[in-house]
């Protein structure tokens, strides 16, 4: 399933591949053009982030390269101290806007997907136990989720925050906020996994194959991972995709609160709080750039999102 | 059934205590409130005398035995920052919020079922398309950069609504209303709108999708078969059906619709419990931030609660817990 | 009377209603606390107070002392320790009570009590008494020769409306009531509550028997106050028309402010000094345990001072809105002098300084800073992780809200932090008192830099109680090169004031950052 995206190797290669590439899903996605171009998007994207010390002509986060003289200089024009010019102009700091979206993206990307991973993680194994157990496993699981629900990430976010500058050794400390972030996004995000594959394996548990399995004596444990996970699959990847964009704009969010990435380490969200302090100044570039970068990214992965869960659901075929 | 509806209620009155205490815990690292109540010429003997008075050298569970104590008899103290009770406080912050979440809320049911209905029925057509596409720009930023920009756009530039506030209220007594007045109709626009639009985002695509589900169900066709008109059978026939899950699933949000109403709130400075609370957490005013987590945990369990008992009453098979499972 | 003067008066008298009933609609970042006068020692609580209520002596916006509700006052020639205070007769309160000695009595004795939180702000008190309805004597704890300037923030109430209202305590949150002063104001002050809705809308109108009706120019007939917390929205509204008159401008907004034909700006450099603190003890608290500290090495903490360059936060971080300090000590205040506040950044020299120092090397270290209390708080500290960097400084930046950076500066429990400074007596020896003197109960409560110097300690207390003028700022003078040849404070610089409104306020910016709109002419 989740091969969709190895159609771009060549099609002489016999085997999983062309399977892959004759697949329902690889034919309606070549047949989908807001896939094709969203999937280019996010790969362009995803790639310049992975690759951002080799793209970006700068380090922004090695403070001693920073020059504050060359603070607010518009794009591509020269400085009216130094003379440097940059390409997409410099923020607050001096710091080259283009390089410092380059690994600011990484380290939105990084949260989101980590975030979506731990989210992913917990709310399937919670979501497994929850449906096929059932009883007070159950009961305990889902009540968990209201409590979960309850908190507002943010709180959630501050939480971790203070608990983790308490144990946190003091050098690591610059990094412990990208860590800090993950925790909250993954912990508030967790439950609709949860839900989701609960109902679904409610369902699946009273099918008959899986009753068969159960009657000629298979564990529990095999039941759900070879019977019932493969059928709740689908609507996992659907929601994962969305967790993703959500991610990445949850922490922008919790950015603008001020438990983000620090300022000296700036994902996108905290590049944007930064700029929107300069809307009414004239420096647009420091907002607008990091925001239509946000925005491309989250809509790319938005739209690869609908169209799975439209090219996932046969009955919508 | 009426063991089914005690045993649920007890586990909910225990998910409000485990609440309580995980809040309590973390308040400890929200930050100090004494340093912002006393002031510049503060001796290191006030800072002592007042935390001793505040119970802020005691263990947080203490602090949470006595909260809880206070709050059963419905005492939630002194805001340490206002200095007024918060039960007051509360009172007369949540008008605010649930006028603006009612606002939001139907905004986003009325323009999401619509959008919805109309993206379904011409599920190829170009205009459904951009819509869906549309839709999706709103949720691609972050809810603060979009009221940002609203204020931006129609507040600084046109000069057409206001930036921040609530306009002129009317206060019924009991109650703060916005909505008898043009100032205080006219500040509801641009915060439900940035409230607003996620909602109706997520109630679009779920009122699309069980759409065109239903519409692909035996007894539709039949319909058609029988020569129904198109619109007799997309509205009374496809839609009822599909109003169901989307008003449970509207139900279900409303709660996050008020918890989600804090960036909203900060935004167009909406003097609601949303405020409040980011205030509380700056100035760490313990009794406020206890209260509305309490409030907002009681509002969330209620609602859970009472679509349990309702998925229980209509559909025996989700009656789980009478099985032993699968072992 | 003719019809037709009867119209002319009519006419007159509409329109010089007219031009009275105008509305200042004020908003800044946050909302006074309380509006009981002794509870807050706080700027935005004290300043909204201030159009309510009334001190004896009032800084007025030039920052000079102002006789307000004391017309005159003396010290006792025979004795430093006793001062005589002059009452300003005909005063009334707005409910009508006549204001006397003994409200005067009254209201020092509830500033000077348990729960009050002006009570450091007046220490020397010993006591007060009325000695007539208009004269009030105030006895000191030892001499003090700068009392007149601790008080323009002990403001008076009505004794029998205290008492009537059971408030004569200060509001106690821990005591679980509400105090009625809280709430509610009775004041001898230019305006009067109208209501009050906390963080959302206080408004106020003219109080019409004010004494000083004809003395000051009391340009607005009402007041409605209105936090707004996001800049952004701040500026808002200041664009859309929705607001007069704004405090807390982001300074990245000041020139589209200046450009705009129907606003302006006003400013003034503030009473507030801006500076990082060092651990200077052995032992970093955060550092590599009996790695020692290299901030306990004079020449390193020489070497930061010069590796900042003032020039480049002022010009970039704060455009232009400041003004380098060399010295932790606000420009208005009695000690001050150019050549203190001189500084130069010098990254060569603080290279070799480092080397001599033995840390040639570098070091790594945490720098703690707040993220919502001064101007630009956060961006100065980022910029300055660069410029340590460049002597091989590795600065980990932990910037967050004040109510989590404060108490590790008083908790001990920071090596490098970022504070802000205002001298509210604008005398030297409020910056020696609480942050160079030994850390303690009473004195040097602000001292996070551990810093003990047993002579600067006994010239604090010597310079406290010393009556000969002269021999007292020439001891000041004195401390000032001992503090500054230690560099214990790094100092960045004194923030800068600025107000925007509509063009058609007239604003006197007050250093203290403390309006005052019975100054206030609306044009």
């Amino acid at each position: 399933m989740s091969d969709h995206q190895v159609e771009l190797q060549t099609r002489r290669t016999p085997g999983r591949f062309a399977r892959a590439w004759d697949s329902d899903l690889a034919y309606s996605f070549r047949r989908t053009p807001v896939a094709v171009v969203s999937a280019a998007v996010v790969l362009i994207l995803v790639l310049s982030a992975v690759f951002a010390p080799l793209v970006a002509p700068y380090d922004p986060f090695d403070p001693a390269s920073l020059n504050l003289m060359n603070g607010f200089t518009p794009p591509g024009q020269p400085n009216a101290l130094t003379g440097e010019t940059f390409f997409l102009g410099t923020d607050d700091q001096g710091r080259d806007v283009f390089s410092t979206i380059l690994y600011g993206m990484r380290i939105s990307l990084f949260v989101g997907f980590s975030a979506v991973l731990l989210a992913m993680v917990i709310g399937v194994v919670f979501g497994l136990l929850a449906g096929y157990v059932g009883g007070w496993v159950d009961s305990f699981i889902m009540r968990i989720a209201d409590i979960q629900l309850t908190f507002p990430a943010i709180l959630v976010a501050m939480l971790i925050f203070g608990i983790a500058k308490g144990i946190t050794p003091p050098e690591y400390r610059d990094q412990m906020a990208i860590w800090v972030l993950i925790l909250a996004i993954g912990l508030s995000d967790w439950v609709q996994f949860a839900r989701v594959v609960r109902g679904a394996t409610l369902v699946e548990r009273s099918r008959d194959y899986v009753l068969a399995a159960r009657l000629v004596g298979q564990r529990p444990f095999a039941i759900m991972i070879r019977h019932i996970l493969p059928n709740v699959l689908n609507p996992v990847l659907v929601i994962a995709t969305i967790s993703l964009a959500l991610a990445i704009i949850a922490e922008a969010t919790l950015s603008f609160l001020g438990v983000g990435a620090p300022p000296t380490r700036p994902s996108l969200g905290t590049l944007i709080r930064i700029g929107q302090g300069f809307m009414f100044s004239g420096e647009w570039w420091i907002l607008l750039f990091p925001a239509a970068t946000l925005l491309a990214l989250a809509l790319a992965i938005n739209l690869l999102g609908d169209w799975l869960r439209d090219a996932l659901n046969p009955r919508l075929r | 059934m009426l063991a089914y509806i005690i045993r649920r209620v007890a586990q909910s009155v225990l998910v409000l205590l485990i609440t309580g205490f995980v809040a309590f815990s973390m308040f400890s690292y929200v930050g100090d409130p004494v340093e912002n109540m006393l002031g510049q010429e503060r001796t290191q003997a006030d800072v002592d005398r007042l935390r001793e008075q505040l119970g802020l050298d005691q263990p947080f569970v203490v602090q949470y035995a006595k909260f809880l104590g206070q709050a059963v008899q419905g005492n939630f103290g002194l805001s340490y920052r206002q200095g007024r009770p918060v039960s007051d406080i509360l009172s007369e912050r949540l008008p605010a919020t649930l006028e603006l979440a009612a606002v939001s809320g139907l905004m986003a049911l009325a323009g999401g079922i619509g959008l919805g209905i109309f993206t379904a029925i011409r599920r190829r057509g170009v205009g459904a398309n951009v819509i869906m596409t549309l839709s999706l720009v709103g949720v691609s930023l972050p809810t603060f950069l979009i009221g940002i920009l609203l204020i931006y756009v129609f507040a600084v530039q046109l000069g057409w609504l206001p930036s921040f506030g609530r306009g002129e209220v009317t206060d019924l007594g009991w109650w703060t209303t916005g909505f008898l007045t043009v100032s205080g109709l006219k500040a509801l626009v641009l915060p439900a709108i940035t409230l607003g639009l996620y909602q109706m985002t997520l109630i679009m695509r779920l009122v699309r999708t069980e759409m065109l589900e239903v519409l692909r169900m035996d007894y539709i066709r039949f319909a058609r078969a029988r020569g129904l008109r198109e619109r007799a059978i997309n509205f009374r026939h496809a839609l009822k059906n599909t109003l169901v899950p989307v008003i449970t699933i509207t139900g279900l949000q409303l709660g996050s619709i008020i918890a989600f109403a804090i960036i909203t709130e900060t935004v167009f400075q909406w003097p609601g419990v949303g405020l409040l609370f980011i205030n509380a957490i700056q100035f760490v005013d313990i009794p406020v931030m206890a209260a509305y987590l309490m409030m907002i945990s009681v509002m969330f369990v209620a609602i859970n609660l009472v679509v349990d008992l309702l998925y229980f009453a209509i559909d025996p098979r989700l009656r789980v817990d009478g099985r032993s499972g699968g072992h | 009377m003719t019809k037709q003067t009867l119209l002319a008066a009519t006419a007159m008298s509409l329109l010089m209603g007219a031009a009275q009933a105008e509305t200042l609609r004020w908003a800044r970042a946050g909302d006074a606390l309380t509006l009981d006068p002794h509870a807050q020692n706080e700027g935005p609580t004290l300043a909204l107070m201030h159009q309510m209520m009334e001190p004896l002596v009032l800084r007025n916006p030039d920052g000079e002392l102002e006789a307000a509700l004391a017309t005159d006052w003396s010290v006792d020639p025979d004795n430093p320790e006793v001062w005589t205070f002059s009452l300003r007769e005909g005063v009334t309160f707005h409910d009508g009570a006549e204001f006397t000695a003994e409200d005067v009595v009254f209201s020092f004795e509830r500033a000077l009590s348990e729960n009050s939180d002006m009570k450091g702000l007046i220490s020397s008190v010993a006591s007060v008494e009325a000695l007539s309805d208009y004269e009030v004597e105030i006895t000191t704890n030892g001499p003090n020769p700068l009392l007149p300037a601790a008080l323009p923030n002990i403001l008076m109430i009505d004794k029998d409306w205290a008492e009537a209202n059971d408030t004569v305590d200060v509001q106690d949150v821990e005591g679980g009531e509400e105090t009625f002063a809280s709430q509610n104001v009775n004041g001898t002050g230019p305006y009067m509550l109208v209501s009050r809705e906390p963080d959302v809308r206080t408004e106020m109108t003219a109080f019409e028997d004010y004494w000083g009706a004809a003395d000051f120019p009391i340009g607005y007939s009402d007041i409605v106050y209105t936090p707004i917390q996001n800049p952004s929205t701040r500026t808002a509204a200041l664009f859309s028309g929705e607001v007069d008159f704004i405090q807390d401008v982001p300074v990245q907004d000041l020139e589209r402010i200046e450009a705009d034909p129907s606003l302006k700006i006003v400013s003034s450099p503030q009473n507030r000094v801006i500076f990082y603190g060092l651990n200077v003890s052995d032992e970093l608290v955060n550092g590599t345990p009996d790695a020692g500290n290299p901030l306990a090495d004079g020449q390193v903490r020489e070497a930061m001072n010069m590796a900042l360059n003032r020039d480049a936060i002022r010009d970039v971080v704060m455009r232009g809105q400041s003004i380098p300090a060399g010295v932790i000590m606000p420009p208005f205040v009695n000690g001050w002098n150019e050549e203190l506040n001189s500084v130069s950044t010098d990254i060569e020299a603080a290279k070799a300084l480092m080397e001599e120092a033995g840390w040639g090397d570098g070091f790594s270290i945490q720098l703690d800073c707040p993220n919502d209390r001064y101007i630009n708080d956060e961006a100065i500290c980022q910029a300055t992780v660069g410029m340590l960097a460049q002597i091989g400084v590795t600065v980990n930046l932990n910037a967050q809200p004040k109510a989590q950076h404060f108490p590790l500066v008083n908790g001990l429990e920071s090596d490098f932090y970022m504070l802000g400074w205002g001298v509210p007596s604008y005398d030297s020896e409020y910056i020696f008192n609480f942050l160079y003197h030994t850390k303690g109960d009473l004195y040097g409560t602000w001292n996070g830099t551990r810093y003990s110097n047993p002579e600067l300690d006994e010239m604090t207390k010597a310079i406290a109680a010393e009556v000969d003028l002269e021999a007292r700022d020439e001891m000041i003078a004195e401390m000032w090169d001992m503090a500054k040849a230690d560099t214990v404070y790094l100092p960045i610089h004194h923030q800068v004031l600025n107000w925007a409104m509509d063009s058609d306020v007239g604003a006197a910016v007050d250093p203290d950052d403390q309006v005052k709109v019975k100054y206030f002419t609306a044009d």
